[in-house]
């Protein structure tokens, strides 16, 4: 759930607003404001747009939890999404670099269990 | 409805939903030349099942024997309640929209020798791109604006109205031709980028006369952290499975194994297999949302036990929806078109799920065809619709002053409570029997009088009350028609306890309509084209 509007860094641009796809912040005349918490179905996608890494995201989809501004901020959390996806200034989109295509070579291999025969190891197919 | 202040618009198309199957509907009409507005509950772009995470498409070279035999294999796996000609149409198309997806601006990779890959799209990247794309071509675009009801007259569909939930004001396109891209119906599981899909547009669709098919087909879970949202489970391949002891357990992500376990108790997973760093590099960089969840709750996947849970989906990896007729995806209602989720997929997946690859790839081919099919009708038309006399074809938990109101009004929370009661229950919707869904069904239509008595008023209480209807109907048509198939075909999106035979004389759709009492019949309009009985060997052996 969405946990953090940081008054501190959010510069009002309202994008957060606009983007969820639950329309859990309200516009006020500074930061938004998380109105309808429990509607936040933990998508990750307002700090994907976030500017300036001003939102956090808990992963816990059902509890509600304290979180630690700074602390967070020292960890890199803030805005850590938004950074893997490559959104921002002077970076490389995720897109890109997506490894999606090639997952396939890497799979691990697994036991088949041919009738009578137990734990063949073979290469698996698909 | 609040009068002066109401956004009034007029349009040839009106695409309601802003999932991939909108957005390219949207596209393909206005390259028609047609007005389009589009209209979504959260936002072209981040909204719906496709946009928080990605999907995998299928993207065969025009290469015969490769395509041939990619659609056999699905005419099998989907039990044969799939059309060969419906499945190469959509290899056909995918593959030249993806062309189009490149040449827009997304960053697709190539391999070492330099051939691009196509077969994935990173979700973020591509709704934004579809944004773009859409907004260039000319579509007005509304967001925050889920639309509550159709407008209908004795030549069909005209239009809809709905809400700009966060402006407090109403809203109302009228449209010769409308495309419903509305998505599934995951009933607020909270998978991710699910809660937005509700059925709102098969509720809306049926109201005005529309069918529904396949939607036995719904008996679909995904496996999910225990605490998160995470239904992109394609990297649990690399997982290893552990018992609250530390046993391993032997089974994997698809099949009964993972629901048979969770209702024994706990199950915790290890990305084990992969390795080494540089397996988990690829990794990472491939689904990355799969990580996200897990690296901010301090787990190390690749070391440590994280706890999983199924979250159902209903019909987003299921496969039932709005009846398609023809070739443009229109339904049987004139002017009424359904596209991605919001269709039925069983003419390419047949009895199995598109999850995977046919989904994705159906939402950008159905949303292209739809959006031609509707430009042309609204063309086509003589009257402009504003100088037609529509009404209001909504009739389920509106309340706004339409319905009269006794005493008792049913609370909007309770009744979803309640149908998700009957619904998200592995031991009622994944183990099925004739004897659990007939509870079920039961109390699902008993609850069904309740969704008129809501009584609605801000924005956000009239938009909930419908999903509430939206969501009871889905429900109800679920399992009507999940009694109706008792037989095992395809790959397990439905299984009946009792029935594990492939029955030959239930090769067939079923249709399901109406509201207070559900009409149930067979659909074999597809079996026209294939010569009688030429199935037949397969479907012994199969
Ligand atoms: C986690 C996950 C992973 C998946 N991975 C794959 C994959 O790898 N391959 C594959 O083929 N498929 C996959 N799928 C399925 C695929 O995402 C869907 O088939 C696809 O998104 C369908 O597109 P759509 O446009 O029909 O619906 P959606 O993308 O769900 O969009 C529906 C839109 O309609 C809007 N809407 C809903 N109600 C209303 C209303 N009343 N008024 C206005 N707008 C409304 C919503 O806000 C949303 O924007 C996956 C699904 C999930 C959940
Ligand atoms: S997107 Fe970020 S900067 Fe913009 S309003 Fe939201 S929190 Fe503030
Ligand atoms: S995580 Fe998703 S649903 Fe939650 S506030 Fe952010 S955008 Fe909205």
């Amino acid at each position: 759930m969405i946990e953090l509007v940081s008054a501190e860094r959010c510069i009002g641009c309202n994008l957060c607003v606009k983007v969820c796809p639950t329309n859990v912040f309200d516009r006020t005349e500074h930061e938004p404001v998380i109105a309808r918490q429990s509607d936040c179905q933990t998508c990750f996608i307002c700090e994907a747009y976030c500017p300036v890494d001003a939102l956090y995201v808990s992963p816990y989809t059902d509890e509600q939890v304290d979180v630690d501004e700074r602390r967070l901020a020292e960890e890199g959390v803030l805005g850590s999404w938004r950074a893997t996806l490559g959104w921002g200034p002077g970076r490389t989109k995720l897109a890109a670099i997506d490894q999606t295509p090639f997952i396939n070579r890497i799979l691990p291999e697994r036991p088949i269990r041919a009738a009578g025969i137990s734990d063949v190891r073979s290469p698996a197919t698909s | 409805m609040s009068g002066e202040t109401d956004v009034k618009l007029t349009a040839d198309v009106l695409v309601i939903g802003g999932g991939p199957a909108g957005a390219w509907a949207a596209w393909s009409a206005a390259s028609k030349g047609a007005k389009v507005v589009l209209v979504d509950k959260g936002y072209l772009g981040s909204s719906g099942a496709t946009a928080p995470g990605g999907t995998n498409l299928l993207y065969l070279p025009p290469d015969k024997e490769m395509r041939e035999k990619a659609v056999q294999q699905r005419m099998q796996s989907g039990g044969f309640l799939s059309e060969e000609r419906w499945i190469h149409r959509v290899l056909d198309q995918v593959y030249e929209n993806l062309e189009l997806v490149e040449q827009w601006g997304y960053p697709f990779v190539k391999d070492e020798n330099g051939v691009t890959q196509r077969n994935h799209l990173q979700g973020p990247e591509y709704m934004a791109l579809m944004r773009k794309v859409v907004k260039k071509a000319g579509v007005k675009v509304l967001d925050q604006a889920p639309a509550l009801e159709l407008l209908i007259d004795d030549h069909g569909v005209g239009g809809a109205r709905g809400v700009l939930r966060q402006e407090g004001r109403d809203w109302e396109v009228k449209a010769n031709a409308v495309v419903i891209a509305t998505g599934g119906c995951a009933f607020l599981s909270k998978g991710l980028g699910c809660n937005v899909l509700t059925g709102d547009g098969y509720l809306m669709g049926a109201e005005a006369g529309a069918e529904l098919s396949g939607m036995e087909f719904t008996r679909r879970y995904a496996p999910a952290p225990a605490f998160s949202s995470n239904t992109r489970s394609r990297l649990l391949g690399w997982a290893t499975y552990y018992d609250k002891d530390g046993n391993e357990l032997h089974g994997s992500r698809s099949g009964d194994f993972l629901a048979e376990r969770l209702l024994e108790g706990p199950v915790y997973a290890i990305m084990n297999k992969a390795d080494t760093p540089e397996k988990q590099a690829i990794l990472r960089s491939s689904h990355a949302i799969f990580f996200l969840p897990y690296d901010r709750a301090g787990i190390d996947v690749f070391t440590q036990p994280f706890p999983l849970t199924l979250r159902y989906e209903g019909t987003v990896r299921g496969t039932g929806g709005l009846r398609i007729v023809g070739d443009y995806c229109e339904t049987t209602v004139p002017g009424l078109y359904a596209a991605g989720d919001a269709a039925t997929r069983e003419r390419v997946t047949g009895a199995a799920s598109g999850g995977g690859a046919f989904n994705a790839s159906w939402a950008i081919c159905s949303g292209t065809w739809a959006g031609q099919g509707a430009a042309v009708h609204a063309l086509g038309q003589g009257a402009g619709a504003p100088e037609r006399k529509l009404r209001s074809a909504g009739r389920y938990g509106l309340a706004d002053g339409r319905t009269n109101l006794t005493t008792s009004r049913a609370d909007t929370q309770e009744l979803i409570q309640a149908v998700q009661d009957q619904v998200l229950p592995l031991s009622i919707n994944y183990f099925r029997s004739e004897a659990g869904l007939t509870a079920a069904l039961n109390k699902l239509n008993s609850y069904w009088p309740g969704v008129s008595e809501q009584a609605p008023e801000s924005a956000y209480d009239r938009i909930r009350a419908r999903e509430a209807a939206a969501m009871a109907a889905t429900s109800r048509w679920m399992y009507t028609a999940a009694l109706a198939r008792k037989e095992k075909r395809g790959e397990g999106l439905h299984v009946l306890a009792g029935y594990t035979e492939l029955d030959p004389n239930q090769h067939h759709r079923i249709l399901v309509s109406g509201f207070e009492s559900i009409q149930v019949r067979p659909d074999r309009t597809f079996l026209a084209g294939v010569a009688a009985g030429s199935h037949q060997g397969t479907e012994q052996g199969a």
